[in-house]
């Protein structure tokens, strides 16, 4: 990427005006850690005021003002900007004998000084300086303010979806209190039963949403022990099975006798449950589901296959992001929070994981994580705090 | 007087769909559902409803228009009455004037969900007896 950045350079003597302009005229920096080439466009003033008549003009980012002007002095121009409330990085040129007003401009604001005589690499240093600090701080913003935007979707999208089972529980209610399907308790029964699923859905939204905000937050408790993975494999297997057999739905464990590695029981847990569950959910009737546990070196290698509705591309693609949920006429009648896989994603990313899905759709869907035996406690926070 | 009348109601929550059924059909509808746009779409081709409930946000934010437009090209005369969470949630303010010919939102009627179903019922009998 290039940049070009206005350099307004205010100073009394043309030789200095002359100097500055030719030094940065043609003259390129690269700031390899921003990856962007910067160049400069170079606008002059020889006085103070002229300079704040340019500044309205041609709004420059980086501003190489001399302190003793012939009319209002350098701290006057810098005073009136800071009262503009304008964003620009003031450079004070300052000779030697006035070295303590240049101490007190950089203490109202001014980002840096460059004491005369210069030469013209001193000078290139210092706008350089200038010129990183000040697309640095740009950056920054402009990341700030789409993590704003984040946030506030991620809020928009969550008050939906907790308003959609209070609607629905509201809804059935209303039509108990006015008895509109008779005065027969009986007829109320799939009223009721759908109630307490919507409200079980909403239960599920609300855990999912703390387990995501203590990950994401980095402040969830860690207990780093030895684990046998196949045995929390058979715990979580367990847990699925009522609603498998319900759908006479079968589920294969192909796993070692034991496989031990150093993980939080509670996140293994909810690593599994939820790539379980979903096997289940997006299955077909009679469908089943294979669990493969296997030992690779220092890492382990999980496999939930499933012999479900599947996905097209497009939409495994979307997969991991949150609350997106693939909605078409098969899933249509399936209840899930739309945060299980962002949770799962983030939590294997603290060992130093990775899940990946391979899917085709009506025939089957297959989640692998990869998880390793060790994860060190310091990637995992560095990696917590990014995520 | 509402005895013949057909209502269709879109909306991808099958809660509110069963929800909304029941109310209009306990004030005397005849009442077809449709889960989403397409499912609508191809009912549409067999029956003209004689007013359409339409939720706004299903598999699109914007599929309520979509489908309210794609009702007004088959049946001009059929009024479509959308159900919304979207003011609430976003703060953007519909001003739509359904005469408004320049427009491209056609809809008779907007609604702030959760829907009541008097104020549902009422703006049916008012639209359908205009």
């Amino acid at each position: 990427m290039t940049e070009t950045l206005n350099v307004l350079v205010c100073d009394d003597e043309p030789g200095m005006l002359k100097g500055t302009e030719r030094a940065l005229r043609r003259h390129q920096i690269e700031l390899v850690d921003l990856q962007t080439t910067v160049a400069f466009n170079v606008v002059m003033a020889d006085s103070g005021e002229k300079a704040l008549e340019r500044i309205q003009a041609e709004r420059p980012d980086i501003l190489l003002l001399d302190y003793k002007l012939p009319g209002i002095s350098g701290l006057e121009v810098q005073e009136q900007l800071a009262q503009q409330g304008l964003d620009i990085l003031t450079v004070m040129i300052s000779a030697y004998s006035s070295l303590q007003t240049v101490i007190t401009a950089t203490k109202r604001g001014a980002f840096d000084f460059v004491v005369k005589p210069f030469t013209p690499d001193e000078l290139r240093t210092t706008v350089q300086r200038a010129a990183h600090h000040l697309l640095l701080h740009r950056q920054a913003l402009r990341l700030a303010e789409e993590r704003k935007q984040i946030r506030f979707e991620f809020i928009r999208v969550l008050g939906h979806e907790l308003k959609a089972p209070l609607a629905a529980v509201e809804g059935y209610m209303r039509l108990l209190e006015k008895q509109a399907l008779g005065d027969q308790i009986s007829q109320y029964g799939h009223i009721v039963e759908r109630s307490l699923i919507r409200l079980d859905g909403m239960r599920k939204l609300i855990y999912d949403l703390l387990d995501l905000t203590r990950i994401e937050s980095g402040k969830k408790q860690r207990d780093l022990v030895s684990v046998d993975v196949c045995e929390a494999v058979r715990m979580a297997v367990e847990t699925a099975l009522p609603e498998a057999q319900e759908r006479q739905i079968s589920i294969h464990a192909d796993i070692p006798d034991e496989l031990t590695m150093h993980a939080d029981r509670g996140e293994l847990e909810i690593i599994l449950n939820n790539l379980l569950s979903n096997a289940v959910k997006y299955n077909k009737d009679e469908g089943s589901v294979t669990i493969t546990v296997a030992n690779q070196g220092d890492q382990v290698r999980i496999d939930v296959a499933d012999t479900g509705i599947g996905m097209s591309p497009e939409e495994s693609a979307r997969l991991f992001n949150e609350f997106v949920r693939i909605k078409n006429e098969k899933t249509a009648s399936i209840l899930g929070s739309g945060l299980g896989l962002s949770i799962v994603k983030k939590l294997v990313a603290l060992y130093g994981g990775t899940i990946s899905v391979a899917s085709e759709k009506d025939v089957g869907t297959t989640f692998t994580v990869v998880l390793h035996k060790e994860p060190h406690a310091q990637e995992a926070t560095v990696q917590a705090a990014g995520a | 007087m509402s005895d013949d009348k057909k209502i269709l109601i879109v909306d991808d929550d099958a809660d509110q769909r069963e929800i909304l059924a029941i109310e209009l059909q306990s004030a005397g509808y005849q009442v077809l559902t449709a889960e989403g746009e397409s499912a609508a779409e191809d009912l549409l081709m067999s029956t003209r409803p004689d007013l359409a409930v339409v939720d706004l946000m299903m598999d699109n934010m914007d599929s309520g228009f979509v489908l309210s437009h794609r009702i007004k090209q088959l049946y001009p005369e059929t009024p479509v009455i959308i159900l919304t969470s979207v003011a609430a949630e976003t703060r953007l303010e519909f001003n739509i004037d359904p005469d408004d010919k320049q427009s491209w939102i056609k809809a008779d009627a907007w609604i702030d969900k959760p829907v009541r179903a008097e104020q549902l019922c009422g703006e049916i009998e008012r639209l359908l007896n205009a």
